[in-house]
C-alpha cells in the first residue's frame, strides 16, 4: 500500500477538538494517557506487595472503585493503540522501525527515548498530568493549571531541544 | 438528559466506550502526524509547527463546543471535571515533562501511537514512562511536600481574573488566531 501524506494539522486538530467534546459529553471527563500508566504501575505494586500499594499515598487512590485494571483511562489507551494502528495500516504507514536523527545511531535514540519517557513521567505525577489530561483536556475548559502547564511544558521542551539539537539533525 | 451521560465509569458499558474514544484519540492522532516524532520536534527547531497547531486548534474547538452546549442547556459544566490547579507543583512538573518531551520526541499519548505503527522508539518512551511513573509512584513519600503545595481547586481562567467566561473564550480564539499566523510565518521563513 503506498504511504499516504498526514492530514491538515488544522483539520486533525479540529477532528481532535471534536473527539475531546464528544468524551466530556459522554463521560465529563476528558482524554488522558498518563493515568493509565499511573493505573498500570499501581496495579502492578498491588499485585506484588498489596500492603504497600494499599498504604501508598500515590497508589491507593487507583485501588479504589473498580481497581486499577477496570481504571477508564486504562481502556481509553488500550484503544489508543488500537486506533493508532488501524490508522496507519489504513493509511500504508505501518512499518517496523526506529525514528532518529541522521546523526544518532539507533541505541542512542533508543537511550534517549526511554530516559525522556522516565523524565516525562517524573513531571506528569508532579503535575497531575500530561499534554493529554490537563494540557488538551484542562486547556479546553479554562482551568489555571493546565494552561499554566502548556506554557511551563513548553518552555521546557524548547529549552532542552537547544541541548539535543544533534540529536535530530 | 443532561450530558454528561455516564454515571459509574467503570461498569463493562463503560469501559467499552472508553476503549471507543480511545480509539478515536489514537486514530486522530495518527492522522496528524503526531505518532512521528521526528515530525513532533520539528516544533522545538521551527521546521513543522504541528504540535502547536494540531493542539490549539484542537483545544479552540472542543472549548467552543462546551462553551455553546452549557449555554444551551446540553452540557451540565457542573458535571464536567476541571482538571485542579497546583501552581507550584504544576510549573515545575510542566518544565521537567517539556524537557523529557523533547528528549523522547513523543509525549505519553502519542507514545502510544508511535509504538502502535511499528515504531520501536515510541515503545522505548512508553517503557520510560512507565518506569518514571512507577518510580516517582515509590518515591512518592519524599515528593509529598512538593505534590502538595499551592492548591487552588478546580480554578478556572475566567474565576481567577473575575471575567465572563465568553469573554476568555474570544481571547483565546483571538490569541489561537495569531498564535496560528505567526506558526505559519515561522515555518515559511524556514
Amino acid at each position: 500500500m503506498p504511504r499516504r501524506p498526514y492530514a491538515d494539522p488544522y483539520v486533525a486538530g479540529a477532528c481532535l477538538g471534536l473527539v475531546l467534546l464528544a468524551v466530556f459529553v459522554i463521560s465529563g471527563r476528558g482524554l488522558g494517557a498518563s493515568g493509565a500508566f499511573a493505573a498500570t504501575a499501581a496495579g502492578l505494586d498491588h499485585a506484588i506487595a498489596p500492603a504497600h500499594a494499599q498504604a501508598s499515598p500515590y497508589f491507593a487512590r487507583y485501588l479504589d472503585g473498580g481497581g486499577p485494571w477496570r481504571d477508564w483511562l486504562l481502556f481509553e489507551i488500550g484503544g489508543v493503540v488500537l486506533g493508532g494502528a488501524l490508522s496507519a495500516w489504513l493509511a500504508g504507514r505501518l512499518h517496523r522501525e526506529i525514528e532518529r536523527g541522521a546523526h544518532a545511531s539507533a541505541h542512542a535514540r533508543i537511550a534517549v527515548a526511554f530516559a525522556g519517557g522516565a523524565v516525562m513521567g517524573f513531571g506528569a505525577v508532579l503535575a497531575r498530568g500530561c499534554t493529554s489530561g490537563l494540557a488538551l483536556t484542562g486547556g479546553a475548559l479554562l482551568g489555571v493549571g493546565a494552561w499554566l502547564f502548556v506554557i511551563a511544558a513548553f518552555a521546557g521542551a524548547y529549552l532542552a531541544a537547544t541541548l539535543l539539537r544533534r540529536m535530530w539533525r | 438528559m443532561t450530558a454528561p451521560w455516564l454515571v459509574d465509569d467503570s461498569t463493562a458499558a463503560a469501559l467499552a466506550i472508553a476503549t471507543l474514544c480511545g480509539v478515536a484519540f489514537g486514530a486522530t492522532l495518527e492522522r496528524a502526524g503526531l505518532g512521528s516524532a521526528r515530525k513532533l520536534v520539528g516544533q522545538f527547531y521551527g521546521t513543522d509547527l504541528v504540535v502547536f497547531k494540531v493542539m490549539f486548534s484542537a483545544i479552540v474547538v472542543a472549548m467552543l463546543g462546551v462553551f455553546w452546549l452549557a449555554l444551551l442547556g446540553v452540557l451540565d459544566l457542573s458535571r464536567v471535571a476541571v482538571p485542579g490547579t497546583w501552581l507550584v507543583p504544576q510549573a515545575v512538573g510542566g518544565l521537567v515533562f517539556g524537557a523529557g518531551l523533547a528528549m523522547a520526541g513523543l509525549c505519553p499519548g502519542t507514545s502510544c501511537v508511535a509504538a502502535a505503527s511499528g515504531r520501536g522508539d515510541g515503545l522505548a518512551v512508553m517503557l520510560g514512562m512507565f518506569a518514571g511513573v512507577l518510580g516517582t509512584g515509590l518515591a512518592f513519600d519524599s515528593l509529598r511536600g512538593l505534590y502538595e503545595a499551592t492548591p487552588r481547586g478546580p480554578l478556572t481562567v475566567p474565576a481567577w481574573l473575575g471575567v465572563p467566561y465568553g469573554a476568555v473564550v474570544v481571547a483565546v480564539v483571538a490569541l489561537a488566531l495569531v498564535g496560528f499566523a505567526v506558526a505559519e510565518r515561522i515555518e515559511r521563513r524556514r
